[in-house]
């Protein structure tokens, strides 16, 4: 039997639109799955890449009617610093004030390595070994050399440490404060291996804490060892991560340390867990007023100098640190892009590898097209070392150029004349973090009872 | 045989004059009196020379040696002949943490007990141990020989890489990834050649040998809880 | 320049935390006991290096009668009227009480009731800090150098049973004379502290809801308190310890002074380090042998390390 239906009119009822989560969002979500069918922790390389209060959020003041600016090109703007004059026979003595961090042989080519040397040398600054030890081109190419002192100790020998010109006591990390290093068995070969007394191909896991020293007060003695080894002539740095470094800068002065270098969470690492990126550590620019502050305190402001590193990318940036109070910054990310690292050349490369130029970050694989991160021989062939290094000295003549325009801008002849009272921000985040006022007002918050 | 008054020179003294010793020079043998257990006596030697410390010593003697032999005459300290590259350090007491910590090669011989992480990241040394070792010992080992004539505290070995390990006494426990191996005849050699080496007597057959699983070598999530 | 305090006003959090020398002497042979100040007291001196932001020390010595109770006082303001203190306590309380005073620190012995005599002293002089009692201790502590601490409390002409001291390089927390260590964990108890825990500020929010009542920030006062606690609640001092080796996390090697020797242990991992040597005539104990060098008999004593996760006891602790 028919049933009579009705005549129904079609309508198309409001919809609401498929909503993503802030939360899960894609980038989560496709870690979750990864995770789920691998069974391994994401590893990669680089610093944090979060966004976060950062030196874009300061603006210097400049010159007007109360202050009188420095011409351009003829008037001197000095740019050199000596790093070490406290305890060192032999305080290193740079032209600019920007320095190459340590990067191992092993997380990079030996092209790369020397490329960092001769850019460095170039531009009358240092470059800095890293775990692994120190390589043959490395020393050759670098005038100044400082030569890192790690918890694994590979490669370490008392030749190479006479033969630097500093010693840099590596107590922590910025992209993994309070974590050990990893180097994965694909970058493992034969002469990484032979440099860290190890077989090919295994992970080769490096120690959080050093062997034979736990704590500032053993670190007195220790930094003692290094300097009765090296007659008392080589600068001795102590790099720390940016976790609490009021405390800690004050410790490094207290342990002996010549130069603290701090380095922020956006510093870089060769390889280690995206968690630890992301998560552990403070932004560069929160951790620069509580370490001068420290110094200051101990009287050791100037004395004992302070090296900043993690996101510096610009003379702009070099200028605002510095006005801070650091007496100097470091780089790394920066100083591996300079070289050809992340290049859009490689772009297909890249999208093999399944990501883009930019966004590549797994060093510790090995593969990198530009052969920068890799000990795969063909690869690393790609970086001509001398090219490169001109690129690098380039690239630092250019920031210490940016830097110089900003203080002169500012009525200084030194760079190291900067002063936060040069500097305003241009979020509460931030004029809260570097402790100068909010952009057109005399408003530092924490400061003054607000 | 000169002698160095360290309470006269200090420290720096010391080392200034045995630092300053050239390469076949003709006096050989050195005598340091009055060490009073301070640190970094006689450490980054590199010349073939024999130095002799009547007393105790402090942090790091003999730290990165080359060449030299450092005989002590008392305790030693916190990470002795850390780092050695080559020579002999020989302690007729006992040593504190970290003996032979990190050390590339040489012999380093422990005539009394040491204390925990002895050969620790060891890269290459052959340390001889009298006694017995404590906790932690031949902690992620890489290379070089770490013999025991007394008794192993906990964790012996833990994320050993290639060292090979001789144990005579008691180990208290295995740390992760390491392993009892067969004694094998070129075992027993390498051992009696150390022990002669080490001018110490003890019968090899009596000694086990410990070293890598090599289960930890490239990551497996299943072993996570090793890490 | 300006005081470390200011770290909180910069916003940083103060947590605590030290890193040190401990040093800890116990004469077996009790002709040694009019000498224990000059043996001791090079020790402390000899930890300078690892500790030179304040030091201090606890002696026993001169025992009172049963029913006497000895307080080691503190005040932080100069001006403080120590000579009233006696004269004051004995009228309120009726009551014998005898003061000497050593420098910015005083002892008080009286045979009032000891809660009593507690209670009075915070009523009516509440800048006066009590920092250690019992029949037998002293305790004396200051900023500034070993040696300076030393001076100031006349150490070296001391006289005593046995005695541990400390030297402080704070990492987290304010260098002042609260700050500074050994800190009393009861009658005749006290304990100094190398190393840095990382479960503290959890821990003595737990303690304060017990009611232990803190001074400072720092670490090893938690640890105290934890002790003080536990020795309340009836635990031996062995019982004590080893519950800390459950509830205190991170790195420490804990010296206590009881009324007849010391007791030493260090956490599971064990690196902050300690060397411990052995006579006929006396037992002593530190992070570094350099400060048992200059004891007579250092160097044919018998010479260990305490081993981790392990607690040693000497006299009849």
């Amino acid at each position: 039997m028919a049933v009579e239906t009705p005549v129904t009119q079609t309508v198309t009822l409001p919809a609401t639109l498929p909503r993503r989560s802030a939360t899960f969002d894609d980038y989560t979500l496709s870690e979750i799955r990864r995770a789920a069918a691998t069974g391994i922790y994401d590893i990669r390389g680089g610093g944090a890449k979060r966004k976060m209060p950062h030196f874009d959020d300061l603006l210097f003041l400049g010159a007007s009617m109360s202050r009188y600016p420095l011409e351009g090109y003829r008037e001197r703007c000095d740019t050199n610093v000596v790093l070490g004059s406290q305890n060192a026979k032999k305080p290193i003595e740079l032209d600019i004030p920007i320095t190459i961090a340590g990067m191992s042989f092993g997380a990079l080519s030996a092209q790369a390595k020397e490329a960092l040397g001769r850019g460095a040398t170039i531009a009358g600054t240092s470059t800095t070994t890293g775990d692994g030890g120190m390589t043959a081109e490395e020393r050759g190419q670098s005038k100044t050399l400082v030569y890192q002192y790690l918890p694994s100790r590979y490669g370490m020998n008392p030749n190479d440490l006479r033969q630097a010109d500093a010693i840099e006591v590596v107590v922590g990390q910025g992209a993994k404060p309070g974590g050990g290093g990893m180097l994965l068995g694909q970058k493992i070969s034969d002469r990484v291996a032979e440099m860290r007394n190890l077989p090919k191909g295994i992970d080769q896991r490096s120690a959080c804490r050093h062997p034979d020293w736990t704590g500032p007060d053993d670190l007195a003695i220790k930094i003692r060892e290094l300097r009765e080894i090296t007659n008392w002539e080589k600068p001795i740095f102590v790099k720390i991560s940016g976790t609490r470094p009021f405390y800690d800068t004050a410790l490094c002065v207290k342990a002996g340390a010549d130069v603290v270098v701090l380095d922020g969470m956006q510093g870089g690492t060769a390889a280690t867990q995206e968690i630890f990126i992301e998560h552990v550590g403070q932004p560069t620019l929160a951790c620069i007023r509580p370490a001068v502050d420290a110094l200051q305190d101990l009287g050791m402001h100037r004395k004992v100098q302070l090296i900043i590193s993690g996101g510096i990318r610009n003379g702009a940036d070099v200028a605002k640190a510095l006005a801070l109070g650091a007496d100097a910054v470091s780089i790394g990310t920066a100083a591996l892009v300079a070289l050809g690292d992340n290049d859009p050349k490689f772009e297909e490369e890249f999208n093999q590898l399944g990501t883009t130029a930019g966004a590549y970050d797994d060093w510790h694989e090995g593969r990198d097209p530009a052969g920068i991160s890799t000990q795969d021989a063909e690869l690393a062939k790609r970086l001509d070392p001398i090219a490169a290094g001109r690129r690098l000295a380039n690239y630092l003549k250019v920031v210490t150029l940016e830097a110089q325009t900003i203080a002169r801008a500012c009525g200084k002849s030194h760079v190291n004349n900067l002063e936060p009272e040069d500097l305003v921000a241009l979020t509460v985040e931030a004029a809260a973090m570097a402790k100068v006022p909010l952009a057109g007002t005399d408003w530092i918050p924490g400061r003054s009872g607000y | 045989m000169p002698k160095l008054d360290l309470k006269e020179l200090g420290v720096r003294g010391v080392n200034s004059a045995l630092h300053g010793i050239p390469n076949g020079a003709n006096e050989p043998d050195w005598l340091i009196t009055n060490p009073m257990g301070q640190h970094a006596i006689a450490c980054g030697l590199d010349a073939p020379i024999e130095v002799t410390i009547n007393g105790h010593v402090g942090f790091y003697c003999g730290g990165m040696n080359q060449q030299a032999g450092i005989t002590i005459h008392g305790h030693a300290g916190v990470g002795i002949a850390e780092n050695m590259m080559s020579g002999q350090v020989r302690v007729m007491g006992s040593a504190s943490d970290s003996a032979g910590a990190t050390a590339h090669g040489g012999l380093l011989v422990i005539e009394g007990d040491a204390s925990s992480r002895c050969g620790i990241s060891m890269k290459g040394v052959d340390i001889v141990v009298g006694g017995s070792v404590g906790h932690m010992s031949g902690f992620m080992a890489q290379s070089g020989h770490l013999v025991v004539c007394g008794d192993a505290s906990d964790a012996l070995g833990d994320s050993i890489y290639e060292a090979i390990m001789f144990v005579r006494g008691k180990v208290a426990s295995l740390g992760a990834d390491c392993v009892e191996k067969e004694m094998r005849p070129e075992h027993l050699a390498k051992l009696a050649e150390l022990l002669n080496a080490a001018n110490i007597d003890a019968d090899p057959g009596n000694f086990r040998r410990y070293g890598s699983a090599r289960t930890l070598y490239n990551f497996d999530i299943d072993n996570a809880d090793a890490y | 320049m300006r005081c470390w305090r200011d770290a909180s006003i910069l916003g940083m959090h103060a947590g605590g935390m030290t890193m040190c020398g401990i040093v800890g002497l116990y004469l077996k042979d009790p002709t040694l006991q009019a000498s224990l100040g000059e043996l001791f007291a090079p020790m402390l001196i000899e930890m300078t290096d690892r500790g030179p932001d304040s030091a201090g020390f606890a002696i026993y010595r001169d025992p009172v009668s049963e029913h006497q109770t000895k307080f080691t006082l503190a005040s932080d303001d100069p001006d403080t009227d120590w000579k009233a203190l006696d004269t004051d306590l004995a009228r309120a309380l009726i009551c014998q009480a005898r003061l000497d005073i050593q420098g910015d620190h005083a002892v008080l012995v009286t045979d009032a009731d000891a809660f009593a005599a507690q209670a009075w002293l915070a009523e009516s002089r509440p800048r006066i800090r009590v920092v250690g009692s019992g029949r037998s201790i002293e305790i004396f502590k200051q900023t500034g150098l070993p040696k300076d601490v030393v001076e100031q409390f006349k150490l070296t002409s001391a006289h005593g049973s046995h005695a541990i001291g400390h030297t402080r390089m704070a990492t987290e927390s304010a260098v002042t004379t609260a700050g500074s260590h050994p800190f009393a964990t009861g009658l005749d108890l006290c304990l100094v502290h190398n190393g840095s825990l990382s479960n503290h500020n959890h821990l003595r929010r737990k303690l304060e809801r017990d009611g232990i009542v803190f001074q400072t920030e720092n670490d090893t006062e938690v640890a105290a308190g934890f002790m003080t606690l536990n020795l309340r609640r009836g635990l031996s001092l062995h019982a004590a310890l080893e519950a800390g080796l459950v509830e205190l996390d991170g790195f420490y090697t804990f010296c206590v002074g009881t009324a007849n020797g010391f007791a030493v242990v260090r956490d599971p991992f064990g690196c902050k380090h300690a060397v411990l040597a052995e006579t006929g005539e006396w037992v002593a104990m530190a992070t570094e042998y350099r400060a048992i060098a200059h004891l007579p008999g250092a160097d044919t004593a018998r010479i260990w390390e305490p081993e981790p996760h392990k607690i040693y006891t000497w006299g009849s602790a």
